[in-house]
């Protein structure tokens, strides 16, 4: 009881003595950072996979706040192949944006900070760790090699500069050389028809505000790809639009993807967005991947308990249901992370070995691989949960896949579970 | 657009109407009285008629037997006539008078209010981008100290110390003693001299509190999602924020530099009667103090058409800066 109140309250002094260690990190971070003409070959390196366009490797990004150090991303790895679509899903919190931000370095500086681990980039003919770099080179690859669609249409366009003048600025900026003021604007109003603005002349002087939502996504679409950025960042781009809004911005991302063949990096926590969007699907919980695989992997064989529950969790058409399923618990707070396997304390399919520390992934099939304790000896946990091993076998079925049996009686089950509580 | 300010203008008269009959009824019930100083002083001299006397015979002359409406609606004719009388106080046509003393006044809120801006929007730039760092604490620091002065209090302790210790500046006064033997650059120089320490004391004291309504309205834009945006499209550092967030920063400060238009003319009372400085506001403190009517009630009709004026300009500048205003 005494340990619960005093998670709660921090005194003033405690509080001091964080934010002055904090200040000592950051201040330390912000100088390296800080630093001009920095040698290239401070963070010059090699693509373990010259076919990816992104490789994140154990990426750690800390916030450190006045409460104590958050780790909203603690040690993520995975990578996007050129010219496909990996989708990043997870709940609210659980470090998909922070891991975006941090491959841009628009993290809130300076409490949020990359500490470890290496983001490879691949421009081409060469490659660089975005995570060494100084925020002086990191300015030239922002909206020229990796670009960004913000969640916030409504707020992500300055509402004091006209919507030419926005596009027209990035296309200046990288691409400006040797044109004329009347190319630029030929190729932003170019760019204005091929998201699907019909009165691109006119939306051309028009303020942010004269426009509707769906429209200024459109137009935030249209500024990350002015200069055919290599990596498009879609932080759910979709999140603030109605459904045929929706459907028509995702038509255009995948269309225009296949035109300047690019890869993105689409986050969301729209599982049906995903399954339509992406072919590779990376699963975070609290900073951390618990799953990752290609998009049939999860969506057709979900192994960890987490990937399951949110699967039970989302509508299915044509089964009638009281109340929808979701997951009990709520996510660890983010300050005091347990040591176990974060997702113990909601997790259904528990073992003995659970307890121990956090477990390390574990492949299920060369794409397929998953951080659960579960399947640490062999492939097939039978012996330990009769309910996952179920659930396994149904799994052999692709058809079927993405509604075993068994996963509606766990959400059943739970149902019940959550009544009486 | 005209349609607007043509509409404001005719509000604007309808308010001034209202101000002014509040301010005539305020000074009629004012404590002084200058017929009555006056009556005094003139029954005390040998042989003369009693006070009361005296008193009806100058409260006839001077209008002030009449009730206050009817003196009122009289002021108010000889005032939108552009007849503004002849003050009481020092027997000249008032606006004889205040053409005497607006310049100094100008002068000095002119020179402070552009001190202001180009100090505080810088330094709240500065600290509202260096946030929590030693120089955002050093200015938010001593822009509280400044908020914080007395006026009377840091005009006296400049004067102990630049005037009396160091013996930099004089005291008191708009020219030196011995100004009339001076050449006229020498003259101009010995008046500059002498507003060195109002300026400071006005610039001090009122920078304050712009640079800390910058640093907030700055912080606040660049906590905004289109300058993560800017950056997203990479702009540089210096682009995002005099470009981006300041053009962003500005829409509020536009609100205050039009708001201050009337303090140009409205003179500094304390300032410039501790410095003893002839303007407008030592000068119509004088005037308010003896009760001369005429020349108060220009003074005071005068502050409240610029404060009208000014909230019409900074309407209109809204609508310049912010295209989401648009003003019809």
């Amino acid at each position: 009881m005494a340990k619960k109140k005093a998670e709660g309250y921090l005194s003033g002094r405690e509080s001091r003595r964080i934010s002055r260690a904090n200040r000592k990190v950051t201040n330390e971070l912000e100088k390296k950072r800080k630093r001009k003409k920095v040698p290239e070959s401070e963070y010059l390196t090699k693509m373990h996979d010259p076919d990816n366009a992104v490789e994140f490797d154990n990426l750690h990004t800390y916030f450190f706040t006045d409460a104590g150090t958050v780790k909203s991303v603690d040690g993520v790895s995975f990578e996007v192949p050129i010219g496909k679509t990996v989708g990043v899903v997870g709940e609210s919190g659980c470090g998909k944006s922070v891991t975006s931000l941090s491959l841009m370095q628009l993290l809130q500086r300076p409490q949020g900070q990359v500490v470890e681990g290496e983001i490879r980039l691949n421009l081409g003919d060469k490659a660089v760790d975005v995570a060494k770099m100084p925020y002086e080179a990191v300015q030239h690859l922002r909206g020229n090699f990796v670009s960004m669609i913000f969640q916030e249409p409504m707020t992500s366009l300055n509402p004091v500069f006209r919507i030419g003048d926005q596009i027209n600025e990035v296309i200046e900026l990288h691409d400006g050389e040797g044109k004329s003021k009347e190319d630029v604007k030929k190729r932003t109003i170019e760019l204005l028809e091929m998201v699907g603005i019909a009165n691109s002349e006119g939306v051309y002087r028009m303020f942010p505000h004269e426009l509707s939502g769906g429209m200024r996504q459109r137009v935030c679409i249209a500024m990350a790809l002015a200069c055919n950025p290599k990596v498009i960042i879609a932080d759910e781009p979709t999140t603030a639009l109605d459904v045929t809004i929706q459907a028509q911005v995702l038509d255009l991302l995948r269309s225009l993807k296949d035109k300047i063949n690019s890869s993105i990096m689409f986050i969301t926590h729209d599982l049906g967005v995903i399954a339509e969007m992406a072919d590779y699907v990376v699963v975070m919980y609290a900073g951390r991947i618990v799953e990752k695989g290609t998009a049939e992997d999860i969506f057709y064989h979900p192994a960890h308990p987490y990937t399951i529950g949110l699967m039970a969790s989302k509508p299915v058409v044509g089964r009638q249901v009281d109340k929808l399923y979701s997951i009990p618990g709520k996510v660890p707070n983010p300050v005091n992370m347990p040591d176990y396997c974060y997702f113990k304390d909601r997790c259904e399919m528990c073992v003995e070995k659970c307890g121990g520390e956090y477990p390390c992934e574990v492949s299920l099939s060369p794409t397929h691989k998953v951080s659960c304790y579960r399947y640490y000896d062999g492939q097939m946990p039978e012996d330990v949960n009769p309910a996952a091993a179920g659930e396994k076998a149904e799994n052999g079925d692709p058809a079927e896949g993405q509604k075993p049996g068994d996963l509606s009686t766990a959400a059943d089950k739970d149902q019940e579970g959550g009544d009486v509580s | 657009m005209r349609n607007y300010i043509v509409k404001r203008i005719l509000f604007s008269i309808f308010i001034l109407f209202f101000v002014t009959l509040i301010i005539y009824t305020l000074i009629r019930c004012l404590p002084t009285s200058y017929v009555e100083t006056m009556a005094i002083q003139l029954s005390s001299k040998p042989g003369s008629k009693s006070y009361t006397e005296w008193l009806e015979q100058l409260n006839a002359s001077y209008g002030l037997d009449r009730p206050i409406l009817v003196g009122y609606v009289s002021w108010l004719k000889d005032f939108a006539q552009g007849n503004f009388g002849d003050s009481w106080r020092f027997t000249v046509p008032v606006i004889q008078e205040f053409k005497s003393v607006i310049g100094v006044s100008f002068v000095m809120g002119a020179i402070s209010l552009i001190l202001e801006l180009v100090i505080a929007i810088p330094l709240g730039i500065v600290a509202a981008t260096k946030q929590y760092s030693k120089s955002d604490y050093i200015i938010s620091a001593s822009a509280l100290v400044g908020i914080s002065l007395p006026t009377f209090f840091f005009a006296t302790i400049l004067k102990l110390v630049f005037s009396v210790k160091l013996g930099w500046f004089d005291t008191h006064g708009i020219v030196g003693r011995n100004y009339a033997q001076l050449d006229a650059m020498g003259q101009f120089l010995d008046k500059c001299s002498h507003l060195v320490l109002p300026i400071v004391t006005l610039t001090i004291v009122s920078v304050g509190s712009l640079m800390r309504y910058t640093r907030t309205n700055m912080l606040e834009v660049l906590n905004a999602d289109y300058i993560r945006t800017a950056r997203a499209k990479g702009l540089s550092e210096g682009k995002v924020i005099y470009r981006h967030a300041f053009r962003n920063t500005l829409i509020p400060l536009v609100t205050i530099v039009g708001g201050s238009l009337p303090g140009l003319f409205s003179g500094a009372l304390i300032t410039e009667t501790l410095f003893s400085i002839p303007g407008i506001g030592f000068v119509s403190y004088q005037a308010m103090v003896a009760g001369d009517i005429p020349f108060t009630m220009f003074y005071l009709s005068f502050i409240a058409v610029l404060t009208l004026a000014g909230n019409l300009i900074s309407d209109i500048l809204y609508a310049v800066v912010d295209p989401r205003v648009r003003i019809a």
